[in-house]
């Protein structure tokens, strides 16, 4: 252990107890990497404080003695965003669960931040509530975690994403200083550092108390499953629904691949010959869902699905997202090792991004399974390889990077959701000017001027540029323990 | 740093394209007059302009079709004027419900082009004459904010030229990103103290086939605060829940509903039912969502947690009284956010005890109080008048910090920042 971080040791002790500070090697491994597993690097230190106070106190050293700290979640983070510092102290949230206030009357909850997603809407759900934010790691994934990466989920087409839904948080800057941004009431005073505190990806400090905003359930629920001969005529379908000024609460879609692998692995029945599957889900004013049903059936068909199966209840519903929920999992069971690529295009761009992927696919012989977010153009192609056959790695590897300069061709994004970390900050510079980062780093400074939070993430230095974006074998451990379903 | 003669200085700042002249007592902000106007066409010439005004020292305010430049305390230095009405352009790509617009493009313009494909941009109302670079930079969010948050929330890409004239984009044209920092954030609302806003990049959303508004009148603040829980509770899903509370005479609620055809009979009787002696609307009043009062008054914006938004308006209304003046008050009732407007002739010393008053009494109730715009004969920056325009700012250091490192010298309009920077 390096000399400043081992003087640390006792104080951080004093701080959080002699069980919420890990120096033993093989428990600081268990936190070598979070979701991308290609990415590892041992922790200097593990703490686990219990409170705002403790994390202000273990920062506040951090800070003192001019030593990197990394905030983490639950470590379900797919651009090793919570990757250790090998010389820093790595503080984890785990034991800051409690669910502080379900306040029905101003429809908040306020919450620490090591609280899993899905559990704000378990708690709200018997007033009638739910909390919108549903990436697909909801049953594990942190508030804390979700609100680094401004965390989206399928139903973010509609609803938004994380940011849109944080109304306030308590954070403790990078000089161990605590800060309330925002709180129950809108529009605090002043320059919006909450907006753009999410999405910081722990680069700003760290939130330890957090305020978001609960919806009402909606009156009404209704899924659709179309089956398209081939993707551009789903791709046309979606467009259609769009233009029609329709605005669904999901548009998901799949191809050929990933719906073959997710009957392999689950028997989920869709329809036999599809090229594409269409899944569109409408929710709110039982009127309103009901008669913009009947509307999205029609420009299906208008648009050549051959088969439309609808679901009314919960039951039913779970059917069609079965295979939808399944693909990812289905996917590693077909393939020894595979990329999850996150990129963003236009809409109207989506055919012709898909056309390039098909392309791409078929010269390198590496094949790619599509199973994306249609509704706002946020694609997540799995590049199959094997790693057990030589160069593999490395031709998925370009495949998958050449998926995200289609992305940037196209206008759009490196990430749609899971952000940037050490994955992809060596591609910011294809998405952004020199200028632009060096703005952005600007902006960094102002909260931490001596570079001690999550360094190296983000933004783009020499070091990080040259890696390879990461590669998963097999199952994700998450969804093979049944703790999450899908991307 | 001012004895670079007229001539020079002309010169250096149209060196990159802006077009340069005098300013003259119709530039004047809160009474400043502008040593100079500059009109640059573009990104490239507005980046020029505000390097050559960096290299010599000279504080700028920018100025879209100048219906806000009231807002925020009176400018501490105004140089130059960048006028921005030359910063236009609007690329729609419908299909993407996605549009770039100029910062300078008036929002009337761009509201036309926007209904040409059936689409909007979902802030309200849609004010004559300003541009869209005023509406980011006040942080302007009508009634809909409700439901479809506000105007930050529906910006998804902005280029910006820093005090130091370099040009720097982030966000970017797809609704879904989270690459970088969102710096877009932090200009919406800040008067740009923190850049010049040339370019921004919106979501869109369609226009739906069906409004319905029902409104009805409160007997007090109580019901008032009773009959907009009710509405938001209600599976009716309304887009807007606003207050309107003239300085004399009872308040109104309104409940704007949208949706599709077939259902909004329906679910516009079903908020009725929650209201005594509805009316129901097909229209939208031509005042819909208008700030209250006059545009001479002082308008003060008030923020409260949704369960207390009325009595919020109420305990305005009281602090007024009691400083033996009136406020009229208009807002989301359903969001939280209101604003008051206190007689332009209002004493000076009433409306500063107004804002100490109010601003403690919603302190307690987890609200805030801020002076949006002052009536003119508060303005001058002389007159030491005990007006605190912000109240505590949360996280005030760290805007501080942010301020620092984009505007070191204070050259963007110097003053108008939070707590006064
Ligand atoms: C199977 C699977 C499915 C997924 N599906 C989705 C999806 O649908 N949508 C989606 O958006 N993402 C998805 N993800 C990615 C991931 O779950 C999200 O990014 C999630 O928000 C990360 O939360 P976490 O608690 O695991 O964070 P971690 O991985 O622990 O950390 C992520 C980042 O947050 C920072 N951080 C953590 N806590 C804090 C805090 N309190 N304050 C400041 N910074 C903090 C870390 O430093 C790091 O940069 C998925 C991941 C998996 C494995
Ligand atoms: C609920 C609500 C309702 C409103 N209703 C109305 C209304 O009905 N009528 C009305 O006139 N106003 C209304 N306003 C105010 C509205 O915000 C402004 O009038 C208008 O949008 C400003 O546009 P402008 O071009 O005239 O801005 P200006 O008056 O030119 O500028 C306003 C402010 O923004 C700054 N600014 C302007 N452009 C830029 C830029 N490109 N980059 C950085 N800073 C810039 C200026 O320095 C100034 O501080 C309302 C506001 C609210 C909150």
């Amino acid at each position: 252990m390096p000399e400043p971080l081992h003087a640390l040791l006792p104080r951080l002790r004093a701080v959080c107890g002699d069980d919420g500070v890990i120096t033993d090697t093989a428990r600081r491994r268990t936190y070598e990497s979070d979701g991308i597993t290609y990415h590892a690097a041992l922790p200097g230190v593990v703490v686990l404080p219990t409170s705002t106070a403790q994390v202000a106190a273990v920062v506040s050293l951090c800070a003192e003695h001019g030593v990197p700290f990394v905030p983490r979640g639950a470590g379900t983070g797919l651009s090793a965003g919570a990757l250790p510092h090998t010389e820093g102290v790595l503080i984890v949230t785990s034991r800051m669960r409690s669910i502080l206030e379900i306040d029905v009357a101003n429809e908040r909850a306020v919450v620490q931040p090591g609280v899993a997603n899905l559990d704000i809407t378990r708690a709200a759900a018997p007033h009638g509530y739910y909390y919108a934010p549903d990436p697909s790691s909801q049953q594990v994934c942190s508030v804390g975690g979700n609100i680094a990466e401004n965390s989206g989920g399928a139903h973010c087409l509609k609803y938004g994403f994380t940011v849109n839904h944080v109304l306030g948080l308590e954070v403790v800057t990078p000089a161990g200083e605590v800060v309330r941004l925002g709180g129950k009431a809108a529009d605090a005073p002043g320059y919006d550092l909450l907006g753009a505190f999410i999405g910081s990806e722990g680069t700003l400090g760290i939130a330890t108390e957090v305020t978001v905003r609960l919806l009402r359930a909606p009156q009404k629920v209704r899924t659709l499953l179309a089956a398209f001969p081939t993707m551009d005529a789903g791709g046309a379908a979606v467009s259609a629904i769009i233009a029609a000024g329709v605005l669904p609460a999901a548009v998901e879609m799949m191809d050929a691949l990933s719906i073959e692998a997710a009957e392999a692995a689950v028997a989920c029945g869709y329809p036999a010959g599809a090229g594409a599957v269409l899944i569109v889900e409408l929710d709110g004013p039982a009127a309103d869902v009901d008669a913009q049903f009947e509307e999205v059936a029609a420009l299906c068909r208008a648009e050549g699905a051959f088969e439309i199966r609808t679901a009314s209840d919960a039951a039913e519903r779970a059917r069609i997202w079965k295979g939808r929920k399944s693909a990812f999992a289905a996917v590693g069971r077909i393939s020894p090792a595979y990329i999850v690529q996150d990129g963003v295009v236009p809409r109207t761009s989506l055919p012709e991004v898909l056309r390039r992927i098909a392309e791409l696919s078929a010269e390198s012989g590496i094949r790619v399974a599509n199973v994306f977010h249609a509704g706002d153009g946020n694609l997540h192609p799995l590049v199959l390889f094997d790693d057990a056959e030589p160069g593999a790695a490395e031709r998925a590897a370009e495949v998958s990077g050449a998926i995200l300069d289609l992305c940037i061709e196209h206008g759009g994004s490196i990430t749609g959701e899971h952000g940037v970390g050490v994955d992809k900050a060596c591609h910011m510079p294809e998405m952004f000017s020199p200028a632009d980062l060096e703005t952005m780093d600007l902006f960094r400074g102002a909260f931490d001027p001596a570079g001690i939070a999550n360094p190296e993430k983000l933004l783009p230095t020499p070091r990080l540029c040259g890696e390879r974006p990461g590669v998963r074998k097999g199952v994700h451990p998450l969804v093979e323990r049944g703790a999450a379903e899908q991307f | 740093m001012h004895e670079a003669t007229t001539t020079t200085l002309t010169e250096a700042l149209s060196a990159g394209g802006a077009a340069v002249r005098e300013g003259t007592s119709a530039d004047a902000v809160h009474g400043r007059v502008p040593r100079l106007v500059a009109t640059p066409p573009d990104t490239a010439a507005a980046s020029a302009l505000l390097a050559a005004a960096h290299r010599h020292g000279l504080a700028s305010i920018a100025r879209g079709n100048g219906t806000a430049l009231a807002w925020g305390a009176p400018p501490l230095r105004c140089d130059l004027l960048v006028d921005t009405t030359a910063l236009t352009g609007i690329e729609h790509a419908a299909g993407d419900l996605v549009v770039r617009a100029g910062a300078g493009t008036p929002l009337a313009d761009l509201r036309d082009h926007l209904a040409r494909a059936g689409q909007r941009l979902t802030l309200d109302p849609p004010v004559p004459g300003g541009t869209v670079g005023g509406a980011v930079a006040t942080g302007l969010s009508g009634p809909r904010r409700m439901l479809h948050g506000p105007l930050r929330d529906l910006i998804i890409g902005m280029t910006v030229v820093r005090a130091d004239g370099v040009a720097a984009s982030s966000g970017g044209r797809v609704v879904k990103n989270v690459a970088g920092y969102d710096l877009g954030k932090l200009h919406t609302g800040a008067l740009g103290t923190l850049g010049l806003i040339t370019s921004v990049t919106f979501r869109l959303h369609p226009v739906p086939p069906a409004l319905r508004l029902v409104s009805a009148q409160a007997p007090d603040a109580a019901v008032l605060q009773e009959w907009t829980a009710r509405a938001l509770r209600s599976a009716a899903v309304p887009a807007a829940v606003e207050l309107r509370w003239p300085a004399e005479g009872p308040p109104r609620l309104q409940v704007l509903l949208e949706g599709a055809r077939g259902g909004i009979d329906a679910r516009a009787a079903e908020v009725a039912a929650l209201l005594d002696a509805p009316h129901t609307a097909e229209a939208l009043p031509p005042d819909w969502g208008a700030p209250p009062g006059g545009a001479r008054d002082t308008l003060l914006k008030v923020t409260a947690p949704v369960s207390a938004s009325a009595l919020a308006a109420r305990t305005v209304r009281e602090a007024a009284r009691a400083l033996g003046t009136s406020a009229d008050v208009g807002g989301s009732a359903g969001a939280g956010v209101l604003y008051a407007a206190l007689p332009a002739d209002a004493d000076p010393e009433a409306v500063a005890g107004v804002v100490a008053r109010a601003r403690a009494a919603l302190a307690e109730a987890g609200g805030t109080l801020t002076v949006a715009r002052t009536a003119p004969h508060l303005a001058d920056p002389a007159l030491d008048l005990g007006l605190d325009r912000w109240g505590p700012v949360g996280g005030l250091a760290l805007m501080r910090a942010v301020k620092d490192r984009f505007d070191p010298h204070r050259l963007l309009s110097p003053g108008r920042g939070p707590g006064g920077m």
